[in-house]
């Protein structure tokens, strides 16, 4: 049993290390997606969504 | 019976609860009988009725209808406002009376023989029957009936499900029912804004899971093939309300027959997990969820698209990220560790940017248009909301310093920035949606009196005013009494004259608290005169029947 506990300790550890740049490069994806200009001209739609309904 | 098909039978849904509440039924009035305090027999009691009242009406009900409602009439969605409607009600109903629970301990403790002298009525047993009135019951149901109506709104659908919208708004007044009258009784884990105890913490999970489908459901069928942001908002509001829920109520109830349970663990991680819990339902519940009804109605009342659609997702994700840590700030100078302290405070001073994103969004969608504040009333209490909501976010990072937090904590202060996020924005933006919804779900063309809108306005922000400007006077003199030592190193007051000092604000601070109640009853009447008397809309007959 003991090697399986060690991976897990090696893999619980690295995530305990790693999630903060992981979390960080989450949310620069997504501020990156959320300024990307390709994107600007659908945001701008979505944002009158309560407008547009029947 | 007349109308319906030889074809009709009943749904799943129908079958299936009408069996499982009467199961209920009869292990309620087992678990009644056998009860070992009188707080459960009457709870037991209490579901046992609502069980079998639950078996009538679903019965009823399947006699009585025809088909199921369409999804859609002419190719509209049919859209599902019953659900709504009830929650709506239920809202205004919780509101006036949380209110006035908490005008009634506001003047216990200005006047402490208002207490009566009796257990039901004593502060410690009403504090949380006020709290869970205006948070959780009139709150909660100003979230459902919203999140109900802008989900199918921007999803362009009816609503997920038949018999499942109203087991949750229904299930959910009954756990408000029985965790209200819990209180009362005594019955309580003693954990803040977590009071019910472990039977109403089951009821409530189940109801939570059924919203949360319901919702999901709704928004996986969308005809929209964009999410709009306030679905997003009301997303994360209901997973992490569950999450929260869970983590903070793993407790283990004495006897099955019994009301009292004890939380799995103890000490400085309860406390902990506490207000990992408190802070984000202040987060999640508070906050999220209230946002979500900002970015629908304010466009929509201002008639003007959300102002940077871009900062909404930005500053959506960065609330998600960021307040998970903020809890710790409750807990500064106790038995947590420092590192711990210092964690909640750095998240809680982050925290301030995406709240007055938020902000600014809310007040910059109406770019154009502030001219309309001039001349409705409903539109100005949405946007002075968002005002309390930009103050509140403000005070709060700053009191979680630990230096200002060492002036402010156990004072007054305190309960004067829940107020002026709870009355202010919570409140503000509730009473601005209710004003908007009303007329919508009822068909109406307008409200029945924008002047009572406005006297409701005036009333209600003077009473505000009064409330947090008495408790900052009120906390910081508090705090500076408590701190402020004699040439030899004595205290220089006892805690009887600090609470001498305070005497004034507490009779202010209630005064204000009246004012906020009579703004909330000339809501009541001109929304019941609004559905009794309101010339009704005629614009597209077809697809806004409700479908009850």
């Amino acid at each position: 049993m003991k090697p399986i506990i060690a991976i897990e300790n090696i893999a619980s550890s690295l995530v305990t290390t790693l999630w903060t740049p992981i979390f960080f490069a989450i949310f620069i994806a997504i501020v990156t997606y959320a300024l990307w200009p390709r994107n600007k001209a659908a945001f701008d739609e979505a944002a009158s969504m309560p407008l547009r309904e029947e | 019976m007349s109308a319906s098909s030889p074809t009709k039978s009943m749904t799943i849904g129908e079958s299936g609860l009408t069996l499982t509440f009467a199961v209920t039924a009869f292990l309620c009035v087992f678990a009644a009988a056998k009860a070992l305090d009188t707080a459960f027999a009457f709870h037991a009691s209490l579901a046992a009725a609502a069980s079998a009242a639950s078996v009538f009406f679903i019965l009823n009900r399947y006699f009585e209808r025809g088909e199921l409602p369409a999804q859609e009439i002419n190719g509209r969605p049919n859209y599902n406002l019953g659900p709504i409607k009830f929650s709506s009600f239920m809202a205004m109903f919780w509101g006036i009376a949380g209110f006035a629970v908490g005008l009634i301990i506001a003047s216990q403790l200005a006047w402490p023989a208002l207490n009566f002298d009796l257990p039901w009525t004593s502060f410690g047993r009403l504090r949380p029957l006020h709290t869970s009135a205006v948070i959780f019951a009139f709150g909660g149901n100003v979230l459902l009936a919203t999140s109900f109506y802008v989900v199918q709104r921007t999803c362009r659908v009816r609503l997920a499900g038949d018999l499942a919208p109203w087991f949750v708004v229904v299930g959910y007044n009954f756990f408000i029912l029985i965790a209200g009258t819990g209180y009362l009784l005594g019955v309580t884990e003693g954990k803040e804004y977590a009071e019910p105890e472990w039977y109403s913490d089951l009821w409530l999970t189940i109801v939570w899971v059924v919203y949360l489908l319901v919702f999901l459901t709704t928004i996986i069928k969308r005809k929209e093939p964009h999410i709009f942001v306030a679905n997003w908002f009301y997303l994360a509001f209901i997973v992490t309300i569950a999450v929260l829920h869970l983590g903070n109520n793993p407790a283990l109830p004495v006897s099955f027959f019994g009301s009292k349970s004890y939380i799995a663990w103890g000490g400085v991680q309860d406390a902990m997990f506490q207000w990992w819990y408190g802070h984000n339902a202040v987060g999640f519940f508070l906050t999220a969820g209230f946002l979500a009804i900002m970015y629908y109605f304010i466009p929509k009342r201002a008639e003007r698209p959300v102002y940077s659609y871009r900062l909404s997702i930005i500053h959506f994700w960065a609330l998600i990220f960021l307040y998970i840590w903020a809890g710790p700030h409750h807990l500064h100078y106790t038995a947590l560790p420092d590192w711990t302290q210092t964690l909640g405070m750095t998240f809680s001073i982050m925290l301030w940017m995406p709240s007055w994103g938020g902000m600014i969004n809310g007040l910059m969608t109406l770019s154009g248009a502030w001219d309309k504040l001039r001349t409705d009333p409903v539109l100005r209490m949405l946007v002075v909301s968002v005002a309390f909501y930009g103050m509140s976010t403000f005070e709060g990072p700053m009191m979680s310093i630990k230096v200002v937090n060492s002036l402010s904590h156990y004072t007054d202060w305190t309960i004067g920035h829940v107020h002026s996020g709870a009355l202010g924005w919570v409140g503000f933006v509730s009473f601005g949606a209710l004003y908007c919804l009303v007329p919508w779900i009822w068909n109406r063309k307008g409200l029945y009196s924008l002047k009572l809108v406005n006297w409701h306005f005036w009333t209600a922000t003077l009473g505000i005013v009064l409330y947090i400007s008495a408790m900052w006077v009120s906390g910081i003199l508090q705090g500076l009494m408590w701190r402020s030592y004699t040439a030899l190193g004595f205290l220089e007051y006892s805690f009887i004259e600090t609470v001498e000092a305070m005497h004034p604000f507490y009779i202010i601070r209630a005064a204000g608290g009246a004012l906020f109640l009579i703004g909330s009853l000339i809501m009541a009447y001109n929304l019941w005169m609004t559905v009794r008397v309101g010339e009704e809309e005629v614009q597209s007959p077809v697809a806004l029947q409700p479908a009850e």
